[in-house]
């Protein structure tokens, strides 16, 4: 017998006496980072960039199978007890020595997890963690010249690839309202210090916004460079026009960091993915009674919002608490969803249930 | 049970305020939810898998008397803690705001031999919603006994207190057997129905499972001990199943506690639903500990009345919840363990035989004919 079918016997065994509980339940207890674990990292440091933003170092789990310089991670964080999930861009370089990866975050007003992990998060927190994603990353074949557009946040994921491998020319121009919210300022100067980075750093609080016609100026030749944009849908949205304008939008690449826009509307339209069925709903509807008018196989029970054998995970957009007029949120991810109990649930804008 | 209404000084509209004080208290405790919610009911989880894997590996040498007690009573408390304030509280929903998949009323399974899916059925669909409704809520002596005067008496009902002890001892095939409506689905038309088999298939697999893990692979494991760690697990279990089933006869059966009739509950309010709870459940009194162990099933009415908030927030909550009992002159039911344990039996030995005096009639939302 091969040790690998050995060990899987061995295993079998463990999983007969754990039963109803996994192995792993318990082994998760002392060894959450283990390989073989669901994959999950733990903060190390917390580290002030500005006064609204921070890095935090996380130590990732041993099935962390590393990322390409430019890519996001999903983070589900626990903030006052609740798992939230949001996709953050890695900012280490990749070959970082101690194995450790970064991200940078921005509190944004309001923002539950970004304001958590910036003001409130603790070294030692140990936080769930998706594989790196994302196509926003430099080619193998790396280009001749390149331009970064970035404003704000934005600026993270270019951190990571300026971090990660240094090349012949490269012009970078970044836009933050003043001098004191531009992150990583210091890293970026000793970056140009180098010789490693042409920056154009706007502060468009004295400045006013880039305006893109007047790109020309800043760098002549920025049509020949192989461009990577990230920044508010503003900015994106200009540059795609300009780009395609002068016939150079082969060599602009976007990364937008796309905050859900959730209609918590009247109403609205409830599909129900598994049986492919779409149909308006009003807003005090539960969402329930919706699905079953509609002739989909929903799981019920008390009908009042006690015995939770109705819930259905939410998919995408938004729905209402009828008793108490709560709005609860799709998470920004494909595999966390969120249960709602849709006996008290109406939709509160477009929606996805998983029925 | 009464021959008077013992709500029937209240108005409607007294009522429905009742149900808007009773909702007040419920989204305060919403609104506080948090943090130390979530690191309470994971450490109790810490604390139940390491103290039930201390407990068996002591008992793999069982051969030696203390590590048998120790081991024993490790195990039997892990099993408690396991059931009560663990997979009855999550199984209930109690937890799912905290969106874990790990600790949420769809994902967890128990050590228990119902499967986690049909118990939530018969228990938070039937149970709690029709709770003490004559002929909708099975609890009511589980479809075996007979707990009320207005439960129509039969001569299988001469041997209940045998049936009670029996259960008691067998406490989770008794509840499994009840969750699969053994009594009616047994019937030659329904036995062969593929959806009650596939409900029996469930329940033989968790059955072996569970009988193999307790019953074989531990015993084996502890190679001389074999025997004596068999014995140790089969201990546990059945101190688990005695605690359970005492602690849970508790909440429904003890005197002072109401029942309902099937069309009381016709068009019910949300105040009157409430009512409802509060009238037909009954609490314990007893130290932290003691709450603990009952999984908060001490707090009986607070749970019923709100049984999705956390446990660990019932003790808090039936501070506001006897004010209010107070304010509207209504009877808590509550007494220390013994008290209650003794008056429940009490009922089930009592109603073993036929009522003596006529048949008197419980609440009736219909007061003129309480009235009458």
């Amino acid at each position: 017998m091969t040790s690998a079918a050995l060990r899987s016997r061995a295993w079998k065994l463990l999983e007969l006496v754990t039963t109803p509980l996994l192995p792993s339940d318990y082994l998760d207890l002392v060894s959450p980072l283990r390989a073989g674990a669901d994959l999950r990292g733990r903060i190390e440091a917390v580290h002030r960039e500005t006064a609204d933003a921070a890095t935090i170092v996380i130590k990732p789990g041993k099935g962390w199978r590393g990322h390409v310089a430019g890519q996001y991670i999903r983070v589900g964080i626990d903030v006052d007890g609740v798992r939230l999930w949001r996709a953050y861009s890695v900012t280490s370089p990749t070959n970082r020595a101690d194995g450790r990866i970064t991200i940078t975050v921005k509190a944004i007003p309001d923002g539950k997890v970004s304001n958590h992990l910036v003001r409130k998060a603790k070294p030692g927190t140990v936080i769930q963690l998706d594989q790196a994603t994302g196509e926003f990353v430099l080619p193998a074949a790396r280009p001749a010249k390149v331009l970064y557009l970035t404003a704000g946040s934005g600026i993270t994921p270019v951190m990571g690839m300026l971090r990660d491998s240094r090349l012949a020319d490269v012009v970078m121009v970044h836009s933050a309202p003043r001098k004191e919210d531009v992150i990583f300022r210091n890293d970026l100067h000793d970056l140009v210090a180098d010789k490693a980075l042409k920056l154009v750093e706007l502060h468009t609080d004295t400045d006013g916004m880039l305006d893109l016609a007047e790109l020309e100026k800043l760098v002549p030749d920025w049509a020949e460079r192989e461009t990577w944009a990230c920044g508010p849908a503003g900015l994106l949205d200009a540059a795609e026009a300009h780009w395609a304008e002068h016939g150079a939008a082969e060599r602009l690449h976007t990364e937008r960091f796309r905050p859900t826009v959730v209609v918590a509307g009247e109403g609205g339209e409830v599909t129900f993915g598994k049986t492919g069925k779409t149909v308006e709903a009003d807003g005090a509807t539960p969402l329930l009674n919706v699905g079953e008018e509609a002739g989909v196989l929903m799981p019920s029970g008390c009908r009042m919002g006690i015995c939770f054998g109705c819930v259905t995970p939410l998919k995408s957009g938004a729905v209402r608490d009828l008793r108490t007029g709560e709005i609860t949120e799709a998470e920004d991810s494909p595999t966390a969803h969120v249960l709602v109990q849709t006996c008290v649930s109406a939709a509160a804008g477009p929606c996805e249930l998983e029925r | 049970m009464t021959a008077i209404d013992p709500t029937a000084h209240l108005t409607d509209e007294q009522i429905e305020e009742l149900g808007r004080e009773l909702d007040a208290i419920r989204d305060e405790v919403i609104a506080s939810r948090g943090e130390k919610d979530a690191a309470y009911i994971r450490k109790v989880i810490s604390v139940q898998r390491k103290l039930e894997l201390t407990s068996r590996g002591i008992l793999l040498f069982s051969l030696f008397p203390p590590a048998w007690i120790i081991g024993t009573a490790g195990l039997s408390v892990a099993k408690i803690m396991d059931n009560m304030e663990i997979g009855h509280n999550i199984l209930h929903g109690q937890w799912d705001w905290m969106r874990d998949p790990k600790i949420h009323s769809t994902t967890w399974e128990w050590d228990h031999v119902s499967p986690a899916e049909q118990w939530k059925h018969s228990h938070n669909e039937l149970h709690h919603t029709y709770t003490n409704v004559i002929g909708k809520d099975n609890d009511l002596g589980y479809g075996i006994m007979r707990v009320d005067e207005d439960q129509k008496w039969h001569p299988m009902h001469l041997g209940q207190p045998l049936w009670n002890f029996i259960n008691a001892c067998f406490f989770e095939y008794g509840i499994a057997a009840y969750d699969l409506e053994l009594g009616k689905n047994l019937h030659k038309r329904r036995r062969n129905r593929p959806e009650f088999r596939a409900r029996a298939a469930a329940v033989g697999r968790k059955i072996r499972k569970q009988v193999l893990k307790d019953y074989i692979i531990h015993p084996l494991l502890s190679g001389p001990s074999f025997l004596t760690t068999l014995a140790a697990t089969f201990t546990a279990n059945l101190i688990r199943n005695l605690w359970s089933h005492s602690v849970i006869m508790c909440g429904h059966f003890p005197e002072g506690v109401q029942t309902f009739e099937r069309r009381s509950i016709k068009g019910e309010t949300r105040g009157q639903w409430y009512l409802r709870q509060m009238m037909g459940s009954a609490n314990i009194s007893g130290s932290k500990a003691m709450h603990f162990m009952t999984g908060n099933l001490s707090h009986q009415i607070e749970h019923h009345l709100f049984p999705d908030l956390p446990s660990n927030r019932y003790a808090e909550v039936a501070v506001k919840v006897k004010a209010l009992f107070e304010k509207y002159e209504l009877d808590y039911v509550t007494g220390p363990l013994p008290k209650q344990v003794f008056s429940a039996w009490h009922k089930v030995f009592r109603l073993s035989l036929p009522n003596r005096k006529p048949k008197v009639r419980t609440r009736d939302r219909d007061k003129e004919l309480v009235a009458a």
